[in-house]
């Protein structure tokens, strides 16, 4: 429980060091309570700073109000989302989406109406496209080309190992990477 | 020679990540390309500066080519921009019609009096909604718009006296062969 307490000592006699030291005491132990409390309070300002309230028709709408908006970038500060940036046209965006939920756009509607103005660059998620078939097959490749790789060199390990069993330091040679 | 193949591999590293850096500093990456090139720029109806009650709409301006710039009185950068506009503005042979955007009408009105005004026209888009259209997400930007409507070029940041020179006078040079 967090009771009510002051720093001010002028409200205790001078020198009834005993009821100074309760009431510091009181607060010493009831202040790591109210910074957990504030810290709180501070994190719920951001937050409700970051995102205006909008008239939701309902949570489910507000639901998909909070994903659509998560999978969309901000173009002004470009490693945030819709949902998290503070800058003043991700919340005329934010609008913008909010006002064509309640027009009944779906969201690939929505989506596609941002990529005609900003491109691709507005989803966090890329479509499959030419230009983008480095970015999402590139990976693969690579994996591909190192299993390769490690296929081809115990092969060749396996084939030169019988052979040289005895021999040591003739099958040692080359491999040591 | 096996045992110089880590090396190699480190060396690769090395330039792959000394491109990276190059790369990095010839391109700017906040930089996204307009997919509204070669595109008919968006329909818009604003009102001008001087005189709220006259509007003007991408129809009004069809026939000639035109450089829209967007500047905002907070915008620091369209400071950088505004003395390159005020001396070479005039020398590009198209009209600039200045886009105030997201700005206060009497804010733009004492920036443009204090620094000058390099522009034809003034149109005014407070709310910053047709902004949305023209895909413009911060200030400068700069638009150049054919005859027809379409939008040609897009120049993203402050106009330099260089981008003038090697991007927006070629891109106007080219209008001007293609209409009789």
């Amino acid at each position: 429980m967090i009771r009510p307490f002051s720093f001010s000592v002028g409200a205790h006699p001078v020198g009834d060091n005993q009821t100074k030291r309760r009431t510091w005491r009181r607060a010493q132990s009831a202040l790591p309570q109210v910074l957990f409390a504030l810290l709180f309070l501070i994190a719920g300002l951001a937050f409700a700073q970051a995102i205006e309230p909008l008239p939701f028709k309902d949570h489910a709408q507000e639901v998909r109000f909070q994903n659509l908006t998560r999978e969309l970038r901000c173009l002004v500060c470009q490693n945030e989302n819709l949902a998290d940036s503070n800058a003043d046209l991700a919340r005329d965006l934010r609008h913008e989406v909010f006002e064509q939920m309640q027009a009944g756009k779906s969201d690939d509607e929505i989506k596609q109406y941002l990529v005609d103005r900003y491109s691709d660059f507005v989803l966090y998620d890329p479509p499959v496209k030419t230009s983008t078939l480095l970015l999402w097959f590139g990976p693969l490749v690579i994996l591909l080309a190192g299993a390769a790789v490690v296929v081809v060199t115990i092969r060749r390990r396996s084939r030169v190992a019988p052979v040289n069993t005895v021999d040591d330091k003739a099958a040692d040679e080359g491999d040591d990477w | 020679m096996s045992r110089l193949v880590p090396f190699f591999g480190f060396m690769l590293l090395v330039a792959l990540f000394g491109f990276g850096i190059w790369w990095n500093t010839q391109h700017d990456q906040r930089e996204v390309p307009s997919p509204l090139i070669n595109k008919p720029a968006p329909a818009f109806v604003l009102p001008k500066l001087d005189d709220p009650t006259q509007t003007v709409s991408r129809e009004a301006l069809m026939g000639k080519p035109y450089l829209i710039n967007v500047f905002a009185s907070w915008c620091i950068a369209c400071g950088e921009e505004h003395p390159v506009l005020m001396t070479q503005g005039k020398s590009i042979g198209v009209p600039i019609i200045g886009y105030n955007y997201k700005d206060a009408a009497d804010d733009a009105k004492a920036w443009l009096a204090k620094h000058g005004d390099p522009y034809d026209m003034v149109i005014v888009d407070q709310e910053g909604r047709t902004a949305i259209d023209f895909g413009v997400y911060g200030a400068p930007e700069s638009f150049l718009v054919d005859g027809k409507g379409v939008i040609r070029y897009k120049r993203i940041g402050p106009l330099t006296p260089e981008a003038i020179e090697k991007e927006l006078k070629p891109a106007i040079a080219a209008l001007a062969k293609e209409q009789p």
